[in-house]
């Protein structure tokens, strides 16, 4: 089985997988839900099970000087409200309204409000950390490959799979957020997190038999001897996938809720990202690396069919 | 003995304390206690997964705090919320600016927050001749503690009066009813210091003003008809039951070092916030069934022992949730899960390098020492590399009080060390002895070559 031989092809997949979706994030905005950019989010059922329409709900933010009101009906029947920041007397006034327009006692399921202040420096603060962490497990990985040449390059290709896997889940809110509303808000930071956890974990173990091979092979041309490894350990990441991903899709599909549904698709294709960029991005990054393939990028295409 | 079952008695008897560890206690069970290691053995459940009110409160905008600052008023709001009989309420300092302030089981708190998170500065002001109306904005000279920002800065009295004394000096408070026109009124007692102040001022002043101000706006502004000698006074201001216990409650643990407002809050439904709980209990029986199918029927034997072992390495994390104790909340759940992964993926790499070192023709003993010494440096390596990640995580939660990832971090971490350890330990044992009890003609069918 070649598959390194085929690598520009799998970089362009991802490449029309990703750029849509950033395409889309950059017209549209990122979807920042009120944990990141302050305001309330009201999700609320009556006891009656009746639902106000969207225009009544509309209204009563209207008149209470709320005109950026998102209303969104959940299969479960309640009703999520997105709004900029309600005081607590305005929040206590909306309800009561809401109550009278449905003639049923309002419960209450969830009410969240964030100041403005405080989503922009966490955001922040996280990505500073993400990119701390990023650079301890590259100076840890050229630690731990420090038996084979260029140990530092294996650490530079997992952190790039790693950021491919973010773009791909970042496209991927691109497209959840035209199609199905979808909003960045804390849940999602967690799953973007257990995304670049397992993709790095991931990375190391395909990795390792790569390292393993270097010391047992060493007359082998580096091309062959990275897809050699590859294939062995294609049935472990496989098997590992089929179960971490089958263990965390029902887990969290069963959790019902439109916020974790989201949660549980964005695990899904973030997971499978993470296992397939360990084969088809970050291994095939190392031939690039080792064969210089750059110098030949831009004169005429004889060289990379070798 | 042979090395082997020292290691398997070993396992049991861990086996033996995770049951007893886990399993669920009832009201008014006894949980561990060894000297001054005390636990109920309860587990311990997020907001998220229990329903209830969680505020973060930071100084007002342009006061600063020190680390103590912080930590002194948490406990006065602890207090405070305490005093107005809001049960199991926990304040505490997260981050460097923050306060994080948790309701388990309630939902309307609104009011309770209002009244707690008032800043609490009491002034006796002297005004003169003029009497001031309630809820009139002033500026005092008193200069002691940090201005409360919400208060509107505006000087509606056009004058800077002087402060008499402020609420150190009051020793005791109560609230009692009013006589004369119905309504309540809070009593208070002075401190030595105070009653000599107010004895001073008293006397010097009959006849004129003492307004009482609270946060820089009038209560009350009384006329001194008589010297006051004994340190007792009255403040009367169209109270009901409810705000003059609110005001007794915020004279009683003194004023807040910092102002704050609340930045953020956040309340889950009990019914949501149990229903997310036995969804995710179900839904991890339901995975773990599955993944243990698919485990039995793809490698047979060691698919066997791996069960066992993460069904080990499930009671150790939950037991060691409880010991320590770790918040269970939504995001902690996720990082338990990825870590169950990565149990999952240790298992997995052993079998496979087993597996392939059985194909190559070793013998079953020998593939099982390959297979574990092969697989060892990529499992090593991965989850080092994510407890190096988690820390960082961790370390970024606890200091900018993102309590979401902090949960995370902390039971991803926990879970890689302990899926290391069932990994090395609980699997790797199990394996060797069962190396005794298969026959050579079984292995192709015990091992699902």
């Amino acid at each position: 089985m070649n598959i390194l031989g085929k690598r520009y092809l799998f970089f362009a997949l991802s490449l029309i997988i990703i750029l849509p979706g950033l395409i889309l994030l950059a017209i549209n905005g990122m979807p920042l839900s009120i944990d990141f950019k302050g305001g309330t989010l009201l999700e609320v059922s009556f006891e009656d099970g009746s639902l106000p329409s969207t225009e009544a709900i509309k209204k009563i933010y209207d008149q209470n000087g709320i005109t950026d009101l998102q209303v969104q009906a959940t299969t479960e029947g309640t009703l999520l409200l997105r709004s900029s920041e309600l005081s607590d007397s305005l929040r206590q006034t909306v309800l009561d309204v809401l109550e009278q327009e449905a003639g049923s006692p309002v419960i209450i399921q969830k009410s969240d409000t964030v100041g403005p202040s405080i989503g922009q420096g966490v955001t922040q603060r996280a990505i500073q950390a993400v990119a701390l962490a990023a650079l301890a497990v590259v100076v840890y990985i050229t630690f731990a490959f420090r038996g084979v040449p260029h140990a530092f390059r294996y650490g530079v290709c997992a952190i790039i799979a790693m950021i491919h896997d973010v773009l791909i889940v970042l496209a991927l809110t691109g497209y959840g957020a035209k199609l199905f509303g979808w909003q960045i808000d804390s849940l999602y930071l967690t799953a973007l997190l257990t995304v670049i956890g397992f993709s790095v974990q991931d990375k190391i173990v395909v990795f390792d038999r790569i390292r393993e091979n270097n010391r047992i092979l060493r007359k082998l041309d580096f091309e062959k001897l990275a897809n050699h490894s590859i294939v062995q350990t294609l049935q472990r990441s496989i098997n590992t996938q089929l179960m971490t991903v089958e263990f965390l899709l029902l887990a969290l599909a069963l959790f019902g809720g439109v916020s974790l549904r989201e949660f549980a698709v964005i695990l899904l294709v973030g997971l499978l990202s993470g296992t397939y960029s360990s084969i088809f991005i970050a291994a095939p990054l190392l031939v690039v690396w080792e064969n210089k393939e750059w110098k030949t990028w831009f004169s005429k295409r004889q060289a990379t069919t070798s | 003995m042979d090395r082997r079952y020292i290691n398997l008695i070993l396992i049991l008897i861990l086996v033996a304390a995770i049951i007893w560890v886990d399993l669920p206690r009832g009201e008014g069970q006894k949980g561990l206690k060894i000297g001054s290691f005390e636990r109920t053995l309860n587990p311990v459940l997020g907001l998220d997964l229990r329903g209830g009110m969680q505020v973060l409160l930071s100084p007002q905008q342009g006061i600063s705090a020190t680390r103590q600052d912080l930590e002194d008023t948490s406990k006065i709001l602890e207090s405070r919320a305490n005093g107005l009989g809001v049960s199991e309420v926990l304040f505490q300092v997260a981050g460097e600016k923050y306060i994080l302030g948790q309701f388990p089981g309630l939902t309307n708190t609104e009011d309770v927050i209002a009244a707690v998170k008032q800043t609490g500065l009491l002034e006796f002001i002297d005004t003169g001749s003029t009497q001031l109306e309630p809820g009139t904005v002033v500026v005092t000279d008193y200069t002691g503690a940090q201005v409360d920002a919400e208060t509107p800065a505006s000087n509606e009295t056009g004058q800077v009066w002087r402060t008499v004394m402020t609420g150190v000096d009051i020793k005791n408070v109560a609230v009692a009813a009013d006589q004369g026109v119905g309504g309540y009124v809070v009593n208070f007692e002075l401190t030595d210091t105070g009653t000599q102040v107010f004895k001073d001022h008293t006397t010097a002043n009959v006849g004129n003003f003492l307004t009482i101000v609270l946060d820089k706006r009038v209560i009350s502004s009384p006329r001194i008809s008589t010297a006051i000698p004994d340190g007792q006074g009255q403040i009367s201001g169209s109270f009901t039951a409810e705000t003059a216990n609110n005001l007794a409650v915020t004279l009683r643990y003194g004023r807040l070092s910092v102002p704050v407002e609340v930045v953020e809050s956040r309340v889950v439904g009990p019914t949501l916030g149990s229903d997310s709980l036995t969804k995710s209990l179900r839904a991890g029986v339901i995975g773990f069934a599955i993944v243990a199918l698919f485990m039995l029927l793809y490698y047979r034997v060691p698919g066997a022992i791996a069960v066992i072992a993460i069904a080990i390495y499930a009671g150790l994390t939950f037991a060691l949730f409880k010991l320590i104790p770790v918040t269970l909340t939504l995001p902690s759940i996720a990082g338990f899960l990825l870590s169950t992964g990565s149990a999952l993926d240790a298992n997995i790499l052993i079998f496979e390098r087993l597996k392939e070192e059985l194909r190559n023709g070793r013998t079953l003993r020998q593939a099982v020492d390959l297979g574990w010494k092969r697989a060892w440096p990529s499992i090593r390596d991965s989850n080092i590399a994510t407890i190096i990640t988690s820390i960082i995580l961790f370390w970024f939660g606890s200091t900018f009080g993102a309590t979401l990832v902090k949960g995370f971090a902390l039971t991803l971490a926990l879970g890689v060390l302990v899926s290391l350890f069932t990994a090395v330990f609980v699997s790797r044992t199990f394996l060797g002895i069962v190396v005794d009890f298969i026959k050579s003609d079984q292995i192709k069918k015990s091992f699902g070559l």
